[in-house]
């Protein structure tokens, strides 16, 4: 009998890993045929990079952070190719710099929303019924109130620093995550390898981990990718603000608040922390629109 | 229609209840005691902690939620800590600004978005759908406050066309609505194009079309009215981004309007002024949605049935 279960699940997990594999190439294939995605795609390696080096190119203290009264307010030429700001920081510099703090928050606020809200969609749409109408209520409560509202409530009461910036866009990114995985658990919760998996005895961990989340990850991967872009958006929304990023850090949305105030004799310095931010959320746009199609059924 | 909407509301209800609620714990969290914000740092603890019996700060705290529910029913949200006047009063006297804005906002951008999405359809893989779509996606990729400053910077600087900022004027509201309209167009404009592709393949359209109508009927009275539904619910959504947009806008622009007083008063630390404004906002956004609902329920008998 033991034996028999065993061939049984081996030849599942063949089955099921050779289609996978047939699904996930298809949908890498349909991906790269996409101008646009391929474009998104590149500009996101660039960006990561350019995070990834930014102290390597400039040193924080140095030449991010340090007052030099004898260069503020230098329009762009061929030193500072943006310019200087109002205390005679390279804008460039800061700019660059910026990428790593928008990458930083847009990928931990996400990462945390979206472990936290595939548990909440995992419970409604595994377990369904109560679990299901509990979860699924409170997620709608979440959901009456408008996103960067319910962020702007959190960073209110906490107060303004990086650590609740990411608290505050983690929970207000949670509902749509539960709501992405629970849809997604839902089509495959009745077929039949599930099914053949409860069959055989499997834990409720094992049916969960391997057989429904890897077949559920699409959605999710798209919701990610724009929700990456959203966070970006209200991540410099909030430092426009004066909720999120706190001076001297160099904040895209913070450098553009400051702008704000020289807008009249020193335009350069709201044109290109804007045009930072824009790159970045279009390139997180092209992306997940590219990925959402590739993975659409209905295009197969 | 009345079995729909009575449903309806019943079910929105707890949700209104239940968001009010996490704003209300959310906001609860602030640091800092408000009797001993209002009487100032020399008053005797004694004093303080009279205060906070009066104000009813030593009961728990769903007690202290329903208590200020109740007399947010009667219109009373307790009284600024920065302006000694009524939240109320505060509220009110910018609440119509902030609707002013919104509603402005939303017609601008049903005028643009909706044509732009039908044409960008209609000419589908032509040069004019490219350009429909590259600016919907540049549209919904560019901050709205960044754009908000380069509208500024272009036809109030240089051209002085508009008002830097402010609302006294009739022409200041120009700027700051099509900021705001600029994101939910695009969003509208792409829902609209594909629901429209997705409804121009039907039989249905092809039927109307062998019959011999004219295009221009084919699209206004049979495609358009079935492609409308999901833009409907679009638009639903974009009112909650309009909502958050608006804080942004508000400060951008100096816009007297509730976003702004929020901003203001958290910066101010006070709490009840900022308490009112949230929940004043969701509980709009809540009314917006159902608004949305009844109005799908009206064009969409496939859903009022779902109710009934």
């Amino acid at each position: 009998m033991n034996k028999e279960n065993t061939i049984q699940k081996n030849s599942n997990v063949s089955k099921k890993k050779k289609r996978k594999k047939g699904e996930f190439s298809q949908a890498v294939k349909r991906l790269s045929k996409r101008k646009s995605a391929i474009i998104g795609f590149v500009i996101i390696i660039l960006l990561i990079l350019l995070a990834i080096f930014a102290d390597v190119i400039y040193d924080y203290e140095e030449d991010i952070i340090k007052q030099n009264i004898s260069e503020r307010l230098i329009s762009p030429c061929a030193e500072h190719p943006f310019g200087t700001d109002e205390l005679g920081r390279d804008i460039l510099a800061r700019i660059i710099y910026g990428t790593r703090i928008s990458l930083f928050i847009g990928i931990t606020a996400n990462l945390i929303s979206m472990v936290i809200g595939s548990i909440f969609g995992i419970i409604a749409g595994y377990w369904g019924k109560k679990s299901d109408m509990i979860v699924m209520r409170l997620m709608d409560v979440f959901l009456a109130i408008p996103g960067l509202l319910l962020a702007i409530a959190i960073v209110a009461a906490l107060g303004t620093s990086t650590r609740n910036l990411i608290i505050a866009l983690s929970i207000s990114g949670i509902p749509p995550y539960a709501r992405v995985m629970r849809g997604a658990i839902l089509t495959v919760r009745d077929v039949e390898y599930i099914e053949a998996a409860r069959a055989i005895g499997a834990r409720h961990s094992t049916i969960i981990l391997g057989h429904i989340l890897p077949n559920c990850m699409a959605p999710v991967i798209v919701n990610a990718t724009l929700y990456i872009a959203a966070v970006i958006a209200a991540t410099a929304g909030l430092s426009f603000l004066g909720l999120g990023i706190q001076a001297p850090m160099p904040e895209w949305g913070a450098m553009l608040s400051t702008g704000r105030t020289y807008i009249r004799q020193y335009s350069y310095m709201t044109l290109f922390p804007g045009v930072a931010i824009m790159i970045t959320i279009l390139a997180f746009n092209l992306l997940g629109d590219g990925l959402r199609d590739a993975f659409d059924p209905r295009q197969k | 229609m009345l079995k729909f909407i009575i449903k309806r509301l019943a079910a929105m209800i707890p949700i209104i209840i239940g968001a009010t609620l996490v704003v209300y714990l959310i906001i609860s969290l602030t640091e800092g005691d408000p009797a001993r914000i209002m009487l100032g740092t020399e008053a005797t603890d004694e004093k303080v902690e009279a205060l906070r019996e009066e104000m009813g700060l030593n009961d728990p705290i769903l007690v202290q939620y329903a208590r200020y529910m109740l007399n947010l029913c009667k219109g009373d949200m307790g009284i600024s800590y920065k302006s000694r006047n009524p939240v109320s009063v505060e509220i009110g006297a910018r609440l119509p600004n902030t609707i002013r804005l919104a509603f402005c906002s939303i017609i601008i951008c049903l005028v643009l978005a909706l044509p732009l999405g039908i044409f960008a359809a209609i000419k589908q893989n032509t040069w004019f759908d490219g350009f429909c779509m590259l600016i919907s996606l540049i549209g919904i990729s560019m901050p709205i406050f960044w754009l908000g400053l380069l509208l500024i910077l272009l036809f109030s600087l240089k051209l002085g066309w508009f008002p830097v900022s402010g609302a006294e004027k009739l022409s200041s509201i120009v700027l700051p609505a099509l900021s705001m309209a600029v994101r939910s167009m695009a969003s509208i404009a792409r829902t609209t194009r594909s629901s429209m592709l997705e409804v121009i393949r039907q039989d249905y359209i092809r039927t109307a079309r062998s019959k011999g109508i004219p295009e221009r009927l084919v699209i206004r009275r049979h495609a358009l009215k079935n492609a409308l539904i999901p833009t409907i619910t679009m638009i639903g959504l974009q009112m909650g981004s309009l909502m958050a947009s608006s804080v942004l806008i508000e400060t951008v622009f100096a816009w007297p309007g509730i976003g702004r007083l929020m901003i203001q008063s958290i910066m101010s630390r006070d709490t009840p002024t900022v308490m009112g404004c949230i929940i004043v906002l969701a509980i709009s956004f809540s009314i917006i949605n159902l608004v949305v609902d009844l109005f799908y329920g009206l064009v969409d008998p496939r859903m009022k049935s779902m109710y009934s």
